[in-house]
C-alpha cells in the first residue's frame, strides 16, 4: 500500500467474511426448477416469444427465398445482353453523333466474357421503296416502305436470331459489298418471299439484292423482324453509311456489368463517355430490393410480434415474482444475496426467451420449407437467422427481465418473510 | 476463550411509520453462548420477532452493536451478512416455508446451493439430515403431502443440512397442534444435546419452558434475563 507511507490508513474494519456465493450450475438448475414448477404457464409466456421470432425467421426466410426465386426466374436473356448506342442523350440531341467502329465486333470479342456482338444501324437509301418484282404492278401493291439495317455478321447471334431459311451474310460478303439480303419475317411475308433456295432478288429502289435468308426470329432487337438487313460494307459502299448506331453484345452470365464498363472504352478509346450504354439490373441489386420491400413490412411485424412476447415475459415474470416473495424471502435467508436473486429470475426470463427463440426459429424454419414447398420454390435462408432467432430470444427474455428481477432483489427479506 | 455466539450491546430498531416512528427494540444486551437454549417470550407486539431477524442478520439494529462469533455485524456487507447466514445460521418459521413445487429432499438441497457446500456431500449431507428428523422414508413426497408436523421437520432438516452455529426460530409451533408441536420441542432438545445452539421465540410458556433460559420482553424492552 502505498498510502502508508503518506500517513496513517484506517484499517479496513471489515473482517474476512466471505460473502454469499452460489455456483453457475446451481443458478441454471434453480431457474429451470423455477420454470417447470408451472409449466403450463412457462408455455403460455413463451408463446409470444415465440411467435416473434417466428414470424422474424419466417419473414427473412420467405423474403430471401421469393428474392432469390425472382433472380432465378429473372430473364436470362436480359442478364445476358448490354447495349451499346451513339444516340445523343435527351438534352444532347443535334449534337455530332460518336462514331461506332467499322471493327466494332473484333474490338468487343477481345473482351472476356463476350460470347458475341455485332452491330446494326437504319440506312439512309433516300426513301426508297422495296419491292421483290422487277416492273411494278400497277394492280398490286407491290412496292413497300421498309427499314433498311446494315449488320455486321456477328449481330445474328448477338440478337440471338434464327433463320427460317438460307444463311446469314459473313464478313466476305461484307468486305467484298456484296449485294446480299437477309429479310425479316414481316418484310418476307409482304414481298412474298417464302423460300431462298432460287436466290429471289428483290430491289430497293433500282438496286438489286439476293435474298440469301429469311429470319425466323429474334429474341433481341425486334425491330429487324420487319426490317430488310444488309452488310455493313455494302451499305457503306452502297448509300454511304457512317455508322452504326447500336451495338449489341451477348455477354456470359454475370459478367454483364464489367462488359458495361469496358465496352464502350474498346469502342471510343478516347471519349467512352460519349456512348451510351444500356445493361440490365444487377441480380443483386434486384434481389436485394425484392428483400428490403418485403423485409421492410414484415420485420416490422415481427418486431412488433417480439415486443409483445417480450412484455409477455415481462408481465409474467412479475407476476411470478409477486407470487414468490415467500420463496424470495426463503431464499435471502438461506442466505442468497440480492444480486443471486436479480440472476434467478434474470436467467429464468432468459431461459424463456431462449426456449421461445429456438422453437420460434425451427417453427419459421417449417413456414418458409412449407411455403416453398407449396409453390415449388427453392428454400433459402441465411444460416445466421436460424442460428441468432434464439440469441434474440434469450437476449428479449434477458431485457424483459431486468425490471422483474430488480423488483425481487429489493425486497427486504423480512417483509418478504411475512408476506410469503 | 470461545467468542459467545451471540452478543447484543444496546441494540435498538425504530421503525418509522409515517409520522410516528415505532421502537420496536430498545436497548437490549444479550449475550448467548455456545450450546444455550434460550426462548425469547412476551405479549404478541413485543419486539420478540424483530429482534430474532436482527439475529438471523435478516435486519440491521437502528443503533447498537451485534457480535455473531465475535465479527461485529455492523461493518459487514450485504454479501457478507448473507454469506453468514448461508454458512453459520439455520432458520424455522412458523409457516414452515416450503417450496410446494419441489420434493422434501429438494427443498432441503435448497439450503446447501447458497452455502458453497462441495457438491458431493450436498446429497449426503440432505438425506442425513432428513433422516435426523425422522423423514427418511418421505425424501421424494412434496410438502403438500405432509401433515404440519412434517413439514415442520423439514424445515428443521433444511436448517441443519448447512451445520450452522446458531439455531433461530420464530414460533416454530405456532402453527402446529399441542402434540405434533411438543415432537418438534422434543427435537430441539435433542439438537440442543448434540451443541447447537438455539434460540427460539415464542409467546407459549410451555414453549419456553424446553429452553434453559427465557428472555422475557415488554414494549421492545428485556424484562428479565435469567
Ligand atoms: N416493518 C415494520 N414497520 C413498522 N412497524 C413494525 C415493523 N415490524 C414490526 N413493527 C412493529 O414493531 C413491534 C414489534 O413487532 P414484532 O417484533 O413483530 O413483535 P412480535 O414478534 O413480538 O409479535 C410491533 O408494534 C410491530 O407493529
Ligand atoms: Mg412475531
Amino acid at each position: 500500500m502505498t498510502e502508508a507511507a503518506v500517513g496513517p490508513v484506517a484499517p479496513d474494519p471489515r473482517p474476512e467474511v466471505a460473502p454469499a456465493s452460489m455456483s453457475a450450475r446451481d443458478l441454471l438448475s434453480e431457474a429451470v426448477a423455477g420454470i417447470f414448477s408451472r409449466p403450463g404457464r412457462t408455455v403460455l409466456t413463451v408463446l409470444g416469444t415465440v411467435l416473434g421470432i417466428g414470424a422474424l425467421v419466417a419473414t427473412l426466410g420467405v423474403a430471401k427465398t421469393a428474392g432469390n426465386q425472382i433472380v432465378g426466374r429473372f430473364d436470362e436473356l436480359a442478364a445476358t445482353s448490354v447495349v451499346v448506342t451513339n444516340e445523343q442523350g435527351f438534352f444532347g440531341g443535334g449534337g455530332p453523333r460518336v462514331r461506332i467502329p467499322a471493327d466494332a465486333e473484333e474490338r468487343l470479342m477481345r473482351l472476356n466474357g463476350v460470347t458475341a456482338a455485332g452491330s446494326m444501324g437504319s440506312v439512309d437509301v433516300g426513301g426508297a421503296l422495296v419491292r421483290s418484282v422487277p416492273i411494278p404492278d400497277p394492280l398490286a401493291q407491290t412496292e413497300f416502305q421498309m427499314s433498311i439495317y446494315a449488320a455486321s455478321p456477328g449481330l445474328f447471334d448477338a440478337v440471338r436470331a434464327t433463320l427460317r431459311t438460307g444463311r446469314w451474310f459473313d464478313a466476305g460478303h461484307s468486305e467484298r459489298g456484296d449485294r446480299v439480303a437477309v429479310l425479316g419475317p414481316g418484310a418476307a411475308q409482304r414481298l412474298n418471299i417464302g423460300r431462298v433456295d432460287q436466290q429471289p432478288v428483290i430491289f430497293i429502289g433500282e438496286d438489286p439484292f439476293v435474298v440469301i435468308g429469311i429470319i425466323e426470329g429474334v429474341l433481341r432487337q425486334p425491330s429487324l423482324l420487319n426490317g430488310v438487313v444488309i452488310p455493313e460494307g455494302t451499305a457503306r459502299q452502297l448509300y454511304d453509311y457512317e455508322s452504326a448506331s447500336t451495338v449489341q453484345i451477348d455477354v456470359q452470365i454475370g459478367a454483364a456489368s464489367l462488359i458495361a464498363e469496358q465496352a464502350p472504352i474498346a469502342l471510343n478509346p478516347n471519349e467512352p463517355g460519349l456512348l451510351r450504354v444500356q445493361k440490365p439490373p444487377e441480380p443483386e441489386d434486384l434481389r436485394r430490393q425484392v428483400e428490403s420491400d418485403v423485409n421492410a413490412l414484415f420485420l416490422v411485424l415481427g418486431g412488433v410480434a417480439l415486443l409483445v412476447g417480450a412484455i409477455g415475459i415481462a408481465n409474467v415474470t412479475l407476476v411470478s415474482v409477486l407470487e414468490r416473495v415467500g420463496e424470495i424471502g426463503l431464499r435471502r435467508a438461506l442466505g442468497a444475496a440480492r444480486r443471486h436473486i436479480a440472476a434467478q429470475f434474470l436467467v429464468e426470463s432468459t431461459a424463456m426467451g431462449l426456449v421461445g427463440g429456438v422453437i420460434g426459429a425451427s417453427l419459421g424454419v417449417l413456414v418458409v420449407v412449407g411455403i416453398s414447398a407449396a409453390r415449388t420454390w427453392t428454400p433459402v435462408l441465411d444460416p445466421w437467422v436460424p442460428l441468432a432467432a434464439p440469441l434474440v430470444g434469450g437476449v428479449t427474455g434477458l431485457l424483459a427481465g431486468v425490471y422483474p428481477a430488480l423488483r425481487a432483489a429489493r425486497l427486504e427479506p423480512v417483509e418478504a418473510l411475512r408476506s410469503g | 476463550m470461545i467468542a459467545p455466539v451471540v452478543e447484543l450491546r444496546g441494540v435498538s430498531r425504530v421503525f418509522p411509520a409515517g409520522d410516528v416512528s415505532v421502537t420496536a427494540l430498545v436497548d437490549a444486551d444479550l449475550v448467548v453462548e455456545p450450546g444455550d437454549y434460550v426462548a425469547v417470550v412476551g405479549p404478541s407486539g413485543s419486539g420478540k420477532s424483530t429482534m430474532l431477524n436482527i439475529l438471523g442478520l435478516l435486519d440491521r439494529p437502528t443503533s447498537g452493536t451485534y457480535l455473531l462469533e465475535g465479527i461485529d455485524t455492523s461493518t459487514l456487507s450485504e454479501g457478507q451478512r448473507a454469506g453468514l447466514r448461508s454458512r453459520r445460521i439455520g432458520f424455522v418459521f412458523q409457516s414452515f416455508h416450503l417450496l410446494s413445487h419441489r420434493t422434501v429432499l429438494e427443498n432441503v438441497l435448497l439450503a446447501t446451493i447458497y452455502n458453497r457446500m462441495p457438491r458431493s456431500e450436498r446429497l449426503p449431507a440432505a438425506e442425513e439430515a432428513l433422516r435426523r428428523v425422522g423423514l427418511g422414508h418421505r425424501m421424494d413426497f412434496l410438502p403438500t403431502r405432509l401433515s404440519g408436523g412434517e413439514r415442520q421437520r423439514v424445515a428443521i432438516a433444511r436448517a441443519i443440512v448447512t451445520r450452522p452455529a446458531l439455531l433461530l426460530a420464530d414460533e416454530p409451533t405456532g402453527n402446529l397442534d399441542s402434540a405434533t408441536g411438543e415432537s418438534v420441542l422434543a427435537f430441539f432438545d435433542e439438537l440442543r444435546n448434540d451443541g447447537l445452539t438455539l434460540i427460539v421465540v415464542t409467546h407459549d410458556d410451555k414453549v419456553s419452558q424446553h429452553a434453559e433460559r427465557q428472555v422475557r420482553l415488554r414494549d421492545g424492552r428485556i424484562e428479565r434475563a435469567a
